[in-house]
């Protein structure tokens, strides 16, 4: 007895949500960051799992190609995230406010 | 049965753990909390027969991307958060598209449910490395390649980003760039 596809659908639709919620509550960059790749893995989960019922490795195989997109991003983003502290002495994302006004 | 069982376990774990995530001030915190929602996702994958894929999670994402994090978490040495003084239509608008994406997840699961659905029999080859190996190096060779790229950019952009450009090279910088615009001129 194996759990049905919507039981997984329905998981990566919470951690999703959860993501989603997290990065506009948040106010460090490092938290929205985190939020962001929460949301990648959600979307990562309903690929494996249409993978596994229809029984083609291209879901699978797309996986990778995110997973690549998200260690390029972690990459760029921790860099600006870097680059922005050393500019204001801290991440919170409020303090980018130079382009206002 | 166990199928299920472990399936809920699994995901009632990586629920508690994201909301851990968010709820938590500390970045520290909230990294370990989501370092446990990337494992209890590759348990979960090799439930679904993908083990390929959930060595990979646990490689990529709870080996390098969250080393990473916890090490520019480290290197920033952050105090502690201070009060909200946050605009408050964002917590309306946060909580109004969390309403959203929930009832959208509902929707998804009860029109899926009513679907009848039995995993495919070709499932075991589905998720094995050579079938993904073969798949990668033939019929999407150009996305491969195209992500080779994209990670090459990623590398250079984040020694860019990274570099401290000290203020009198920064100077000297700026003046051979005007000199040389006014010998174009």
């Amino acid at each position: 007895m194996e759990p049905s596809l919507a039981s997984y659908l329905a998981l990566s639709g919470i951690l999703f949500t959860i993501g989603a919620v997290g990065v506009i509550f948040k106010r460090n960059a490092l938290g929205m960051f985190m939020c962001i790749e929460l949301m990648l893995n959600a979307v990562n989960l309903t690929f494996v799992a249409f993978s596994r019922y229809y029984g083609d490795t291209t879901g699978q195989l797309f996986v990778f190609m995110v997973m690549s997109v998200a260690a390029a991003e972690a990459a760029v983003g921790l860099g600006i995230i870097i680059a922005f502290f050393r500019n204001k002495q801290s991440i919170d994302v409020d303090e980018a406010s130079i382009l206002k006004n | 049965m166990v199928g299920t069982a472990l399936f809920f376990l699994f995901a009632g774990f990586a629920i508690m753990c994201a909301i851990s995530m968010v709820y938590h001030k500390n970045p520290l915190y909230s990294a370990i909390s989501l370092v446990g929602v990337f494992i209890s996702l590759s348990c979960i994958y090799i439930t679904l027969a993908a083990p390929f894929i959930a060595a990979v999670q646990i490689l990529i994402y709870a080996g390098a991307i969250m080393v990473l994090v916890v090490f520019v978490i480290m290197l920033l040495n952050l105090d502690d958060d201070s009060g909200p003084n946050r605009l408050k239509y964002l917590y309306t608008l946060g909580g109004g598209l969390g309403v959203v994406l929930l009832a959208q997840t509902f929707f998804i699961f009860y029109a899926v449910m009513r679907a009848s659905n039995v995993p495919s029999d070709q499932t075991l080859s589905a998720g094995k490395t050579l079938t993904i190996g073969q798949a990668m190096y033939t019929e999407y060779l150009l996305p491969v390649e195209i992500v080779g790229i994209l990670l090459l950019m990623a590398i250079i952009g984040s020694v860019m980003l990274a570099r401290r450009l000290a203020q009198p090279q920064l100077e000297i910088v700026v003046e051979r760039e005007s000199e040389l615009r006014n010998d174009e001129q």
